[in-house]
């Protein structure tokens, strides 16, 4: 293994050997950016390739008022709230759900299934399906929804805020940041909406799009691409994860999402109004939205003062820049969920690259 | 809305940055007295012409019966861990039990079962002891606190102040074992595992190092926090930094596949047949040699050294790829990601 | 974002399946893959076998999957 780490180094180093200026990539899926980090990937990279952390961190793009949402239900008597391990920490405006778990009310799940099996076990409750990912995890929970239809397992219900990668790139592209001049795509979403979703990106932008997997070597190899691409003039879809990725993805995933999803225009924490990048539930499954059911709005929450979340997660700036961070802003005290998710990049920083 | 009052958390339980904090702020000033603001694992109690060594620990873990032990045997064997890495000949335990109204009493029996076991296995005696019932659902089944005495071995000078730049690190096996074991079999999610608790008790093994090689500076069992809680500690209390490389730690794939799963890290996962010893260098191979004599001892391996500090005491991994990264104190409480 | 890992189908009843990944056994759901077979290694995520793994493509540079490869036919010890 190690003599193709040496190899993916050599291809990283002689493209950017070339190069009169630093090139920016962007890798958008907060499992890359733990995987970077924790491989020690960084301390091996030329100083001319700048790694940036994008907004693929499902927990720090969740916006503040639906973190308050989430827990206005978590208090709620008559309700169980389920939810991944991920969201357990995230603060709200006033505490967060594991300040409540000591209450019982919300139980971590590894699968949309042991949510509907918590339906049927406590019929007496409603249980509120904490619904946040991205295209890998969307369609666990469309699977579900609509074995709770056919099942009348009229209990159950899901506040998404299932979010979409290519809208969220197109928007950094149209004007937040673009100064990004390649993506390291991710590549379990990848399995799903196929390497192919990311042609548009490379139509329109001219970017290099390489999909990657999440071991060291597999990133190694995917930013040589990168580099290799970028140094040749060219700008092409690459998957350098094929042994899951396909062109077209999974047709069954895609068309049971289809089926209980539509797009609809999102917030995004710390980036705003992202048009159709929000997944919600279609007119026939509505009785399963979390927010219909309760007569919640979908709104902007307040955000922190001083909290400078958005513009980390576009990559306008490293977390050491932020002001707050390691001092105000630490794991043990997090200020936005960059911070808290294990997969954030202020949480990443902190974890395996701080020198205090 | 009300604003929600401060809690207990499970993590102040974690072995981590939050439990070293409630201990700090709410517990030591309370009880102010220079032994037990040390922090030891045992505490050296200068009695006539023998040191004595003290400790004490509860346990409350889920599953209350697990492959490779249960809540008895972990109550003797950490115990009797905690006297072994302070240098000490494990002797004596006390044992309470905390139970709670509705346990079945066939389990009681299967636990007091192993308590015997493991306390004839690791020759210590439970010289006294104490029951108490609690209210349904207060107890999660069955709580248990030991406290255990041991003989202070002779010319054994352990302490985070002896540790030097050049110290070896050890570890006698694998890491994570335990950790995962609980997790799996909590979540459910395991249905038939090999993974198996390295559940056992060190005395044997670490007595036999301490009679046979001087040099050993520190030792430490990876309890809860894992072997990530106690390389912190150790870079704390000695202000030094230590190196360590990734593709000495000794893993079970399958422990690994477990953590992976999970999205768990195994540096940070509970280990309860395992410590870590910091020794001179020309101790090393002879240290090495002693552990790989015996069963708990036989995946012995040097993982790094001890290095001069730089600005403050970090512990730093060379990853199996060659690059670098530092190994944080962990929160005190994982939690099992998704996304 | 995205925790998966490949685990070997090992028994398949509908779209209920027990997968194993070096010698752990979990339940996952096959509905996403209609196509999975008795053997087949596949990726698993939150519960849900996402994808077939390719495992020519994967032995080039998935040093876990050539890890679950050799674990293969291993009798479990201990």
């Amino acid at each position: 293994m190690l003599d193709r780490v040496a190899q993916a180094q050599h291809t990283i180093e002689e493209a950017c050997r070339g190069l009169d200026r630093q090139i920016t990539v962007m890798e958008v899926c907060g499992t890359h950016t733990v995987s970077i980090f924790r491989s020690g990937i960084r301390s091996i990279l030329p100083d001319k390739l700048k790694l940036l952390s994008g907004p693929g961190c499902p927990v720090c793009v969740t916006d503040q008022g639906y973190i308050d949402t989430m827990m206005r239900l978590a208090d709620r008597a008559d309700c169980l709230v389920a939810t991944y391990g991920d969201m357990i920490r995230v603060p709200g405006s006033d505490g967060s759900l594991e300040t409540r778990a000591s209450r019982g009310n919300v139980k971590v799940v590894l699968s949309s299934e042991d949510a509907l099996q918590l339906a049927r076990d406590n019929p007496e409750k409603t249980v509120v399906f904490i619904a946040v990912g991205f295209e890998t995890t969307t369609p666990a929970t469309a699977v579900v929804v609509q074995e709770a239809a056919r099942e009348g397992i009229e209990n159950f219900c899901v506040l998404s805020n299932h979010k979409l990668v290519i809208p969220a790139i197109r928007a950094l592209l149209g004007g937040m940041n673009d100064r990004i001049d390649a993506f390291l795509c991710p590549g379990h979403v990848s399995v799903i909406i196929g390497s192919g979703a990311f042609r548009e990106i490379v139509r329109d932008y001219r970017r290099p799009c390489v999909v990657a997997g999440f071991e060291p070597l597999q990133i190694l190899e995917g930013l040589a691409e990168i580099c290799r691409q970028f140094a040749g003039g060219t700008a092409e879809v690459k998957s350098m994860y094929k042994a899951v990725v396909t062109e077209q993805g999974n047709i069954a995933a895609q068309r049971i999402v289809a089926e209980c999803f539509e797009p609809v225009d999102g917030y995004w924490r710390g980036i705003g109004k992202i048009a159709k990048s929000t997944l919600a539930l279609k007119e026939q499954y509505r009785r399963f939205d979390a927010f219909a059911r309760f007569g919640l709005e979908d709104k902007p929450g307040k955000e922190i003062r001083g909290c400078r979340c958005g513009e980390v997660l576009c990559g306008l700036m490293d977390p050491i820049e932020c002001p707050l961070f390691g001092t105000r802003c630490t794991p043990q005290k997090p200020i936005g969920p960059c911070m808290v998710s294990s997969e954030g990049t202020c949480a990443a920083w902190f974890k395996y690259g701080r020198r205090n | 809305m009300a604003t929600e009052p401060e809690r207990i958390l499970l993590a102040h339980g974690g072995g981590g940055q939050l439990q070293n904090q409630l201990i700090r702020e709410r517990i030591l000033p309370k009880l102010k007295n220079e032994v037990l603001g040390e922090l030891g694992d045992s505490a050296n109690l200068q009695l006539s012409s023998n040191v004595i060594c003290f400790t004490t620990d509860s346990y409350v873990v889920k599953p209350l019966f697990f492959r490779g032990g249960d809540i008895g045997k972990l109550a003797v064997c950490g115990t009797v861990n905690d006297l072994a890495v302070s240098g000490s000949r494990p002797v004596a335990l006390s044992l309470a039990l905390i139970i709670e109204e509705g346990f079945e009493t066939k389990l009681l029996d299967a636990i007091l079962q192993s308590i015997s076991e493991a306390a004839r296995q690791n020759r210590v005696s439970i010289v006294t002891g104490d029951t108490k019932t609690v209210d349904h659902g207060a107890a999660d089944g069955i709580f248990i606190n030991t406290a255990g005495i041991g003989i202070k071995l002779p010319d054994v000078e352990l302490g985070l102040n002896r540790i030097e730049v050049g110290d070896k690190i050890l570890i006698n096996g694998t890491i994570g074992d335990h950790g995962m074991t609980i997790v799996s079999q909590r979540e459910g999610i395991s249905l038939e595992s090999p993974l198996a608790s390295d559940c056992a008790g060190l005395a044997e093994l670490t007595c036999r190092l301490f009679e046979s090689v001087r040099g050993i500076k520190f030792m430490r069992d990876p309890t809860r926090g894992g072997l990530a809680a106690t390389l912190n500690e150790i870079v704390e209390g000695s202000r030094r930094s230590v190196e360590i490389e990734e593709k000495e730690i000794p893993v079970k794939p399958m422990v690994q596949a477990a953590a992976d799963m999970l999205g768990f890290d195994v540096l940070n996962a509970a280990n309860e047949g395992k410590f870590v010893a910091v020794v001179a260098p020309d101790a090393a191979q002879e240290c090495l040699r002693i552990c790989r004599e015996h069963p708990l001892g036989k995946e012995a391996v040097v993982i790094g050294e001890v290095v001069e500090m730089r600005d403050a005491p970090l512990v730093e991994l060379r990853t199996k790829i060659g690059g670098r990264r530092i190994v944080q104190m962990p929160y005190g409480r994982e939690l099992p990601r998704i996304c | 974002m995205c925790l998966a890992v490949p685990a070997r189908i090992i028994e398949l009843e509908g779209d209920r399946a027990v997968v194993d990944a070096m010698g752990n056994r979990w339940k996952a759901k096959t509905t996403l893959l209609p196509d999975a077979k008795l053997g087949d290694v596949v990726l698993v995520h939150a519960g849900f076998a996402i994808s077939t793994v390719d495992e020519e493509e994967a032995k080039k540079t998935w040093e876990l999957f050539a890890e679950i490869e050799n674990m293969g036919s291993e009798k479990f010890d201990g």
